[in-house]
């Protein structure tokens, strides 16, 4: 990632940031990400969450926040790995309404835990449907895989 | 003196309503006509198409991306193409890019047909606007037709360009439309923007104010009638619009009607757009040369376009195969309709449908 203030002082602030390059994120541990963002918001603007997806790695999944800050037209990308058995995370509901559904959707298809989220439960599959479908290991009975082209 | 005593009631809105405008379900707590509480279901339309995309070649993908937003089909291809395009550094040919936004813009004046007559015919207007509406759509379908040979799920684009060049009489056909349109735009002002009616239905109803607007992350003509200037097309400019004229139609007061009158607005600048690019469509190849075969070199990036319904945003990751290893897809409408529940707090049953039409969701992309 290009190394822009609102990077750099990131990096001051949380000495465990380290940069992805494949992607261009900025990678952080789960523990830190919630007040990473928070700073973002109060120091930089970045009042906007574009987007929030669950990744899955098969070793581990992540998820990655993208936002964007209206007052800098400025782009940033963070990463959280955690652990395949049980990914737990901080809810980022506080400070974006807008990541309430967007992780009701990574809970419904990812299985990822957002501790703190004020109504966690599924949201596009039924409510009793049992596994998490976008996980790579994911099996169903009458589940087959696509033939090859 | 004895006091009359009143309950809290359950309704069920949807799914199957015309006015929810697909397969959504808000559930609502009334006392009496006004709203206390409302929560909404979705995912009656899910096929988890993040799924299906990682078992596709990045070339099978582009007909499940029509299907998203159904209305603005062309501009979800245009999305996708674009963010393989951009990880896998294809150049694309001139006469191909002038092709795709002409055919992205003249499908973003048809969605916002069918958003503005479905709206209107929501509060009551039955009949005539859509009509009107549906008739204008019906000649952007044709052009359609004889470009792709569909007429909603277009599958046009291709990665690298699109499927086909444009046939005789395209460029004449586009014109005669731009002739034909503009005059109608002034008849819909004068029909539906001041009426005394659709007024009172939508001035101050549902107003979003511009912090609740960043908070959920709303875009499109929704975050702009809410007084933020900001258009991808204009900020972060793909394809060719850095060499088009258009403006940003913005509002204040986040209401129904601003919603409405932006999206009326932005006809007007497809139609200027469309129109500076018809003059100028040069000679040469519709499609790139690319391998049969495309491999993806592996890497990953977030890529956004301004789609009929605000950012249409892809986060594709690749391992260098010739299928997606993750394509998460971030949908415009599903951000819109998140605010919905605060929105519509404390205001009569009545202005749901106005809040809700006004907003112009698309279920197909929310659920996915």
């Amino acid at each position: 990632m290009a190394d822009t203030d609102w990077v750099l002082a990131l990096k001051n602030k949380f000495s465990e940031a380290v940069d992805e390059v494949s992607s261009g994120c900025l990678v952080l541990p789960g523990e830190d990400i919630f007040r990473a963002i928070n700073f973002l918001k109060r120091e930089y603007g970045f009042d906007y969450l574009m987007n929030l997806a669950a990744l899955d790695y098969k070793d581990r999944l992540a998820v990655v926040y993208n936002l964007y800050s209206f007052k800098l037209k400025g782009k940033v990308c963070l990463k959280v790995f955690l652990p395949r058995d049980n990914p737990t995370i901080e809810s980022m509901t506080g400070i974006f309404a807008a990541a309430n559904w967007q992780e009701r959707e990574a809970f419904d298809l990812m299985g990822i835990n957002f501790t703190g989220h004020p109504d966690l439960r599924r949201i596009l599959l039924p409510d009793d449907y049992a596994g998490y479908p976008l996980r790579k290991d994911y099996t169903k009975e009458g589940f087959l895989p696509m033939p090859t082209v | 003196m004895p006091t009359l005593e009143t309950q809290q009631f359950s309704v069920s809105f949807g799914p199957q309503h015309p006015s929810t405008h697909g397969v959504l379900h808000l559930q609502m707590d009334l006392d009496g006509e006004v709203i206390v509480n409302c929560a909404p279901h979705i995912g009656y339309l899910h096929r988890d198409f993040e799924k299906i995309c990682e078992n596709r070649t990045y070339t099978q993908v582009i007909p499940f991306t029509d299907r998203l937003d159904y209305i603005g089909a062309m501009n979800n291809n245009f999305g996708y193409c674009l963010t393989v395009e951009k990880l896998l550094g294809a150049v694309i040919p001139e006469r191909a890019e002038y092709i795709r936004v002409i055919i992205a813009e003249l499908n973003r004046i048809a969605s916002h047909l069918l958003a503005v007559g479905t709206f209107v015919q929501d509060l009551g207007a039955f009949g005539t606007p859509l009509l009107y509406c549906f008739r204008e759509r019906e000649l952007i379908l044709d052009i359609f037709e004889m470009t792709c040979g569909a007429r909603l799920t277009y599958n046009y684009y291709r990665l690298g360009g699109v499927s086909a060049d444009i046939p005789e009489g395209f460029i004449q056909k586009v014109k005669d439309f731009i002739r034909y349109f503009r005059p109608k735009l002034t008849d819909y002002h004068r029909l539906i923007t001041n009426n005394a009616i659709f007024l009172i239905r939508t001035k101050e109803i549902g107003v979003l104010s511009k912090e609740k607007a960043l908070n959920y992350a709303i875009s499109g003509p929704s975050l702009r009638a809410s007084g933020i200037k900001f258009d991808l097309r204009k900020e972060e400019p793909y394809s060719i619009y850095s060499r088009l004229e258009f403006d940003v139609p913005t509002r204040d007061s986040g209401d129904c009607w601003d919603r409405y009158i932006v999206r009326m607005e932005e006809m007007e600048q497809s139609l200027r757009i469309v129109e500076q690019a018809i003059d100028k469509i040069p000679e040469g190849d519709f499609i790139a040369k690319l391998p049969k075969i495309i491999k993806v070199p592996a890497g990953e990036l977030y890529f956004r376009t301004e789609s009929p319904r605000g950012e249409l945003g892809f986060y594709l990751i690749s391992d260098g195969s010739t299928k997606p290893y993750r394509l998460k897809c971030r949908a415009p409408s599903f951000s819109n309709l998140s605010v919905i529940p605060e929105l519509v707090k404390g205001v009569k049953i009545a202005d749901v449908i106005a809040i809700l039409g006004s907003l112009d969701i698309v279920l197909g992309e929310i659920d996915r």
